[in-house]
């Protein structure tokens, strides 16, 4: 009887104290629940250059530098770095760090990583002009690049060095591990091993994703305290405001612009937004449409287009009306250029060239890649109206809309470009450099414009390792494009960002849009 | 009845022959998936590498013959999103939709019938023609807009105060008109697994509340056609002869209503509601991309976004599938319900 009783009390005191335990754990783990509107393509980092695959990046891997808020380098995995000479850069790693799998990080794993990169479809072009990368000792590596070059930095934010041994032999169909597979399955696509803040421990592409916090992650004063992120994504942008306004999740991004005066005045969400650096602009087509062979008739193009109106009315603030390419913070960004919306102007110039009674063209833009870009399309449209340029336009699907732009099918065309780099050349290089397949300058050139010699001077930059002098340089083309009116800039697209009151995004989040959520804290109730 | 079954069988294959085809030759105009697959600042040269080896260069014969051959064999291809046989991606995701079809279908049968015999039998009472009003309305909302108001009045929450809050009778009547919110406003939270790929929202309560809003949104858009369809097949039946003749010989009322006249107004109703269970399936699209409901919808509607060409032609084919299935299930619940209606390829 006693023993019965003494059994039984012990039972319930189990329970009880189980119980009582239970929500004190719960208490001590943080659960961040976020969504995006995309999940990232793949586990394989270098399967593909995209903003998924670098904000996955971020969380499972570090890189050897990052930016700041400021755009500024700072050290991650590598403590230090020294040019030696104009062509040589040495690099201290950090010690002590681990991987995922247990392994030690040491400059091989950076060797590895660059020599990958330097094979995967998406990344080679950027990793180009490094020439070769050996390891000195376990924690120093020295780049070689051909030619002098001013971007190794820029290119180190790129370098997220994987965990060599975990991804070297053959998988289990006999494959190497190694290997980049675009559409089809990798051992790198589905398994990982990286040194960042999280390790993935599930994933279900297009529906959820998990993460748990690495226990022996080496960054040991981050203030970080979230243990585990459910990633889900929602495209419907009405939706993923509508889970954070519930409480359903804790963090999204984008916010729609639609939707940004509805999540400020919520007392459920903080809202942070910030000028991006993804230039929206139109392309004018000199090869179709003689007309645009004459300075003066670009010129009357950008006279004749309002940026303020597009980026105040239409996008209800959330874009930063734009005159240049390079956005604030770029080498090549000039602070003095300014929008120049004057009808009267446009209409000179339209007279002087002769075009007085204007002419038909045709337009095209995506429905479904810029935040309202449609709606900007239809707005330049009526704005052109007024010099008497008559415009047939038609807005595709993205999906649809690359094709056409490839073929160059109208005479102006909309296009987003953010340089991977974080620096100005790279927007010359493809939009408004002479073409040439061979290369690939000028890839997305639209408009054909073509200045050899602002060509010369971007290449000369490129390998100026003077800074200051460089960026020089690059204002001087930033400049003779403005004077040229090679393209129309209309405004770089704002970014933005939800989170509830307690998860305190604002220090994590950065221009590129790659949030360091192991830095992120939650604040306990 | 096996004769009806393989004629039936050869439908469905003539069905998704056609239907492979025809996606087949719209294909170009899906997009690029390349595009999908590679960063802009990708050159040429690699995306031409990239095209060939899924071999996207090849003529359209050569491109559909090797399709076709390799569908015989019931491979369909891999998504190029997924990187998986498409069969497999579909199959996975073919649960959460079924699910959800059959909680919409669950709530019309068990909404439509009652509210529709009702209106029927009492068309003149205030709630009957309250019931009519509602239905117009709710045929000419789309499926969008009611899921959205579902989503902000019972996910989110709304709080309203037109009537004075520091009276008692205000503050009751303000109570009346806010909403909650605390509904689930996406997703299918974390289904019970039940075998294979199925994960099931059936079994827990927690996992019912994330099927409401979502079915209710699917729902929507039949209930008010069947409400309406029940209510016109009802009273023309009670017009009848035999109702009459019924009535005469004193039959009680309740017996004539719900045996003989309902069986009868529920022959059309069975025929209507197999070819709209189909329209269902296609429906989800809308209400899954809302709820972001991982379901089949979903996955095309992201398949077509990104230009997933083998998923497409998978799903279309599937969809067709189930259409030729459904209708050769009404037809031998038909056959069930009415024994002198005659299956083709029956012997007379």
């Amino acid at each position: 009887m006693t023993f019965k009783k003494t059994l039984l009390a012990g039972m319930i005191g189990a329970v009880m104290t189980g119980t009582a335990l239970l929500p004190a754990v719960a208490n001590a783990e943080n659960t961040l629940r976020m969504a995006y509107d995309a999940d990232p393509v793949s586990l394989d980092i270098h399967e593909q250059l995209s903003g998924g695959i670098l904000q996955l990046s971020h969380m499972t891997f570090d890189p050897l530098v990052r930016w700041t808020h400021d755009l500024d380098f700072e050290p991650r995995l590598a403590t230090e770095w020294e040019q030696v000479d104009d062509t040589t850069m040495r690099m201290t790693l950090r010690e002590g760090v681990k991987f995922h799998s247990g392994n030690d990080f040491t400059a091989e794993d950076v060797v590895w990583t660059v020599e990958r990169l330097k094979r995967s479809p998406d990344f080679k072009a950027i990793f180009e002009p490094v020439a070769s990368v050996t390891a000195l000792d376990d924690y120093t590596v020295e780049f070689k690049t051909e030619k002098p070059y001013p971007l190794l930095l820029n290119l180190a934010t790129y370098v997220f060095p994987m965990d060599s041994q975990y991804y070297s032999g053959t998988a289990d169909d006999g494959d190497p591990k190694d290997e980049i597979v675009k559409n089809g399955n990798s051992f790198a696509s589905s398994n990982l091993s990286g040194t960042g803040p999280f390790t993935v421990v599930e994933h279900q592409k297009g529906n959820r994703m998990e993460f748990q916090r690495f226990a022996d992650y080496w960054d040991e004063e981050s203030p970080g305290n979230v243990d585990n992120i459910v990633l889900t994504p929602i495209s419907e942008n009405a939706t993923r405001v509508a889970a954070l306004l519930s409480g359903d999740v804790d963090f999204i991004a984008p916010v729609p612009p639609n939707d940004l005066e509805r999540v400020r005045e919520s007392d459920d969400a903080e809202l942070v937004t910030m000028s991006g650096t993804r230039i929206i602009l139109l392309h004018m087509n000199q090869e179709r449409v003689e007309a645009f062979q004459d300075e003066r008739v670009r010129q009357a193009f950008a006279y004749a287009i309002n940026q303020d109106a597009i980026a105040e009315r239409l996008m209800k603030g959330f874009a930063t009306p734009a005159a240049q390419f390079s956005p604030e913070g770029y080498a090549g960004h000039i602070e003095s250029l300014e929008r120049r919306h004057d009808l009267e102007r446009a209409q000179e110039l339209m007279e002087e060239a002769g075009y007085a009674d204007g002419f038909q063209i045709t337009m095209m833009a995506p429905n479904n890649r810029y935040v309202n870009d449609a709606r900007i399309a239809q707005a330049v449209a009526t704005m052109l109206a007024r010099i008497n340029v008559e415009v047939d336009l038609k807005t595709l699907p993205k999906a649809q809309y690359w094709g056409e732009y490839d073929d160059r099918a109208a005479d102006v065309m909309m296009i987003g470009w953010h340089a991977d780099t974080e620096d100005s050349a790279n927007f010359h290089e493809y939009l408004t450099a002479c073409p040439d397949p061979d290369t690939g300058a000028g890839q997305y050139n639209a408009g054909n414009y073509c200045n050899p010699e602002l060509d010369r001077l971007v290449a000369e930059a490129n390998l100026e390792v003077d800074l200051e002098k460089r960026a020089e340089m690059l204002q001087q083309v930033e400049q003779t494009l403005y004077d040229e009116a090679a393209f129309v800039p209309l405004h770089w697209q704002d970014l933005a960002w939800a989170a509830a009151p307690s998860v305190n995004i604002e220090p994590i989040l950065n221009v590129m849009n790659f949030p360091y959520l192991g830095d992120l804290v939650i604040e306990s109730e | 009845m096996i004769a009806f079954l393989v004629k039936r069988l050869f439908h469905a294959l003539l069905v998704m022959f056609v239907i492979s085809v025809i996606a087949f030759a719209i294909q170009e105009s899906l997009g690029d998936p390349i595009q999908q697959m590679v960063g802009q600042s990708v050159p040429e040269s690699e995306r031409e590498e990239l095209r060939e080896r899924l071999g996207l260069n090849d003529p359209f014969l050569v491109q559909y013959l090797r399709f076709a051959v390799n569908a015989a064999q019931l491979d369909f291809g891999y998504s190029y999103i997924f990187n998986q046989p498409t069969t497999e991606v579909i199959l996975r995701h073919l649960p959460a939709t079924l699910e959800l079809v059959a909680a919409s279908t669950f709530l019309i049968i068990v909404l439509s019938v009652p509210i529709g015999v009702y209106s029927a039998i009492k068309p003149r009472a205030w709630l009957s023609r309250f019931f009519m009003g509602v239905s117009i309305v709710g045929i000419s909302i789309p499926v969008f807009l009611t899921a959205i108001v579902l989503i902000q009045l019972f996910a989110i929450g709304m709080t309203w105060a037109p009537f004075p809050a520091d009276t008692a009778w205000g503050n009751w009547l303000n109570d009346l008109i806010t909403t909650e919110g605390g509904m689930p406003a996406y997703g299918r939270g974390n289904p019970v697994h039940v075998f294979g790929t199925w994960y099931t929202n059936f079994a827990s309560l927690k996992g019912l509340t994330y099927l409401v809003l979502p079915a209710i949104s699917l729902a929507s858009i039949m209930l008010p056609l069947f409400i309406r369809l029940i209510r016109a097949e009802m009273l023309e039946v009670l017009q009848s002869e035999y109702v009459k003749f019924a009535r005469a010989k004193g039959i009680r009322l309740r017996r004539i209503y719900f045996l003989h006249a309902l069986k009868n107004t529920m022959l059309p109703v069975i025929t209507v509601g197999g070819v709209q269970i189909g329209t269902l399936v296609a429906y989800t699209i809308l209400t899954e991309t809302v709820f972001q409901w991982p379901g089949m919808g979903l996955m095309f509607l992201n398949a077509i976004n990104r230009s997933d060409i083998p998923l497409i032609i998978t799903y279309l084919m599937i969809v067709g599938l189930i259409f030729v299935i459904t209708n050769t299930l009404v037809d031998l619940i038909y056959g069930l319900v009415n024994p002198t209606v005659k299956l083709t390829g029956k012997p007379a």
